[in-house]
């Protein structure tokens, strides 16, 4: 399979005051395409400034990150912002969706900044996007009008709509209940069945049954990396779970 | 990103905030209008000041006698006898910037119709005068050149006069009347001016050639003043400086000598009393400017409190490929736009407000395009300069913080 991401001791240091903080001490890993890679750890191991550095929204201290074949150490801001946009798709724990706006717009913004494509061109992929996630009947709702689940889900067409390289998921579930976060979980399982390669970075193990692969954090180091097996169906144990209310 | 995309998103921002965005408005609305208005009630002024005065006659030069002293005594311009017809006549062939040339000797006395008389000033003058002065004869005739070397017993009278001597709307031309003691035909009828800027009548006048006054009335031969014209307004100086020569030149002075005469012209008066409105414009405009200012000062409060709002909408568009001059453009261009609508609405309500002085007050008022044009540009440099901070400090976010901002 084709390497999407290769991390090469990866190192991040932060100043605080007189003090150096070293959030990531030689991180390396490869993730193939069509992977759906869980990143694990409690707070403080350093994942958050891996999902930067993955996104990249930071660059290490030292350490070689290739996405996609590109070197990204050296890249500027501007630089890095359209790679961003042509090679990732982030999906955020608070959903992150522009306030009284349209689900279909929310999910067209990525390719605005994008100037290959048209007005047209952006409106049918952001259509075919929703459609993906099930949302297909609520393009024109606005994002106060629809619950946290339909919300992660326009998140997640939003994430999808440039085709990128790799899903950043940070605590895609950690807003919403048992339920819902099952049906976010289906829908990345979905994707990962379609060959998309998904990165969820989460403090909840149980997440990482669902999962192809699992990697955990610990003070900055990789303590463990290791194929999952024997992956769960998401959708088994949402069918499994006590009938309930339909949630408005 | 381009530019449609960008507009279609700051309508949007600006839309979900729709009175905020008023309210920001609002004070470049003020200001823009504020100045548009106070110019425009400046300019009404200064304009119907300068058509007063051109009325008068813009380009007139006058010469009177004075300035000399005689034993240390320095004589007033009345007892001066120095300006004589031999002046007029050189004046006249000897200038290429003068383009009218009238003697003038007045006298006051009280002019008498039958049962009626009022007190007037009547003025020995030829035929030049009328051009010079801006008169025009509106019934009869003005008096001849005949009428001057016979020094003939003629007249023609302003509006003010023929009405009180002819109250009953009696037709003036043809009647003698008396103008102290000496009977006078009525010619013509000089049409009305009314009151000059100074607040005098203007129509409160007899004229009569000159020779008829200086023989007639006052029994002297010299001038009393000469007054000219010049080519145009912007040759005035020029033809002062040669009435100055031939008059020096007549009166026999020594290079050393002062002159024996004074000239003043009528673009003197003009700038004084132009001056003095341009200054009132002035402040007003800079009044007027400073609300434009406050104005600017709100949209910078308000771009702010919008990019401090917007943290996470920043960050989210960062980490989806926003670079830092796409976010700069997109806050750039809402204040841009809440300063160029509220520019347009501000033209239109003080283009509004100074027609209502107008109409209202009846107070001249003139709007300059200029006027108009700089508020706008002004207006849409403030949008810049007042959204120029808040939309750096957007665009140097960082995406990290910015997202997870709350």
């Amino acid at each position: 399979m084709k390497e999407v991401i290769r991390l090469e001791d990866i190192r991040r240091d932060f100043i605080v005051g007189s003090e150096t903080v070293h959030a990531l001490r030689g991180v390396s890993f490869t993730i193939h395409a069509g992977e759906f890679v869980t990143v694990m750890g409690s707070s403080g191991s350093g994942k958050s400034t891996l999902l930067n550095m993955l996104g990249c929204l930071d660059t290490p201290t030292s350490g070689e990150y290739y996405l996609d074949g590109v070197s990204v150490r050296t890249m500027d801001r501007n630089r890095r912002a359209v790679l961003r946009n042509r090679k990732i798709g982030f999906v955020f724990q608070n959903y992150n969706l522009l306030p009284k706006t349209t689900a279909v717009e929310n999910v067209e913004l990525p390719l605005m900044y994008n100037p290959v494509y048209s007005a047209r061109q952006r409106r049918q992929k952001a259509v075919a996007a929703l459609e993906a996630v099930g949302l297909g009947d609520r393009l024109l709702h606005k994002s106060n009008q629809m619950s946290g689940g339909q919300m992660q889900r326009v998140a997640i067409a939003r994430a999808l709509v440039n085709d990128p390289a790799v899903i950043l998921a940070d605590e895609a579930t950690g807003n919403l209940d048992t339920r819902t976060s099952l049906e976010v979980i289906v829908l990345f399982q979905k994707l990962h069945a379609q060959g998309r390669t998904i990165i969820f970075v989460t403090h909840n193990p149980e997440i990482a049954r669902y999962s192809s692969r699992n990697i955990t954090l610990r003070d900055g180091h990789v303590i463990s990396d290791v194929k999952n097996a024997d992956i769960m169906d998401a959708a088994g144990t949402l069918a499994s779970l006590p009938a309930e209310e339909e949630q408005s | 990103m381009n530019l449609t995309n960008l507009f279609k998103i700051a309508l949007k921002a600006l839309g979900n905030n729709r009175f905020r965005c008023f309210l920001t408005m609002l004070g470049i609305i003020i200001g823009v209008a504020a100045v548009i208005t106070m110019l425009a009630v400046g300019q009404g002024s200064k304009r119907s000041i300068q058509a007063q005065i051109s009325e008068m006659g813009s380009n007139m030069i006058m010469i009177h006698p004075g300035g000399e002293r005689r034993g240390g005594v320095r004589l007033s311009s009345e007892d001066m006898e120095s300006l004589k017809t031999e002046d007029l006549e050189d004046i006249r062939s000897q200038t290429v910037f003068v383009t009218y040339v009238s003697p003038v000797v007045n006298s006051s006395g009280q002019a008498v119709y039958g049962a009626n008389n009022t007190p007037t000033t009547i003025y020995g003058v030829n035929r030049d005068y009328l051009e010079i002065r801006r008169y025009r004869v509106e019934n009869g005739d003005l008096f001849s050149d005949r009428d001057i070397q016979t020094a003939a017993k003629v007249c023609l009278v302003g509006k003010s006069v023929a009405d009180e001597l002819f109250p009953d709307g009696q037709n003036p031309i043809g009647k003698v009347i008396r103008f102290g003691t000496i009977p006078m035909r009525v010619i013509g009828v000089l049409e009305s001016k009314g009151y000059n800027s100074m607040g005098m009548d203007q129509d409160d006048l007899i004229i009569a050639p000159y020779t008829t006054v200086q023989k007639r009335i006052l029994a002297i031969t010299h001038l009393q003043e000469i007054v000219c014209s010049a080519l145009a307004e912007e040759y005035t100086d020029r033809a002062i400086d040669e009435i100055t020569d031939v008059i020096r030149v007549n009166h026999r002075l020594k290079d050393t000598d002062e002159d024996d005469f004074s000239i003043r012209s009528q673009q003197e008066l003009s700038s004084m009393m132009t001056s003095t409105t341009d200054m009132m414009t002035v402040l007003l405009a800079a009044v007027a400017g400073i609300s434009l200012l406050v104005g600017g000062i709100g949209i910078m409060n308000i771009m702010y409190v919008s990019v401090t709002e917007r943290t996470r909408e920043i960050g989210l568009r960062m980490s989806i490929g926003a670079k830092g001059r796409d976010i700069m453009a997109q806050f750039l261009i809402e204040s841009i736009l809440i300063s160029v609508t509220g520019g347009i609405i501000g033209v239109v309500l003080g283009v509004g407000a100074a027609l209502l002085v107008n109409i209202l007050a009846s107070y001249p008022v003139y709007v300059q395009s200029w006027s108009v044009l700089l508020s706008f540009a002004v207006c849409t440099v403030t949008g810049v300069f007042f959204g120029w901070y808040p939309a750096r400090k957007a665009a140097r976010l960082d995406p990290i913080d910015a997202i997870r901002y709350e």
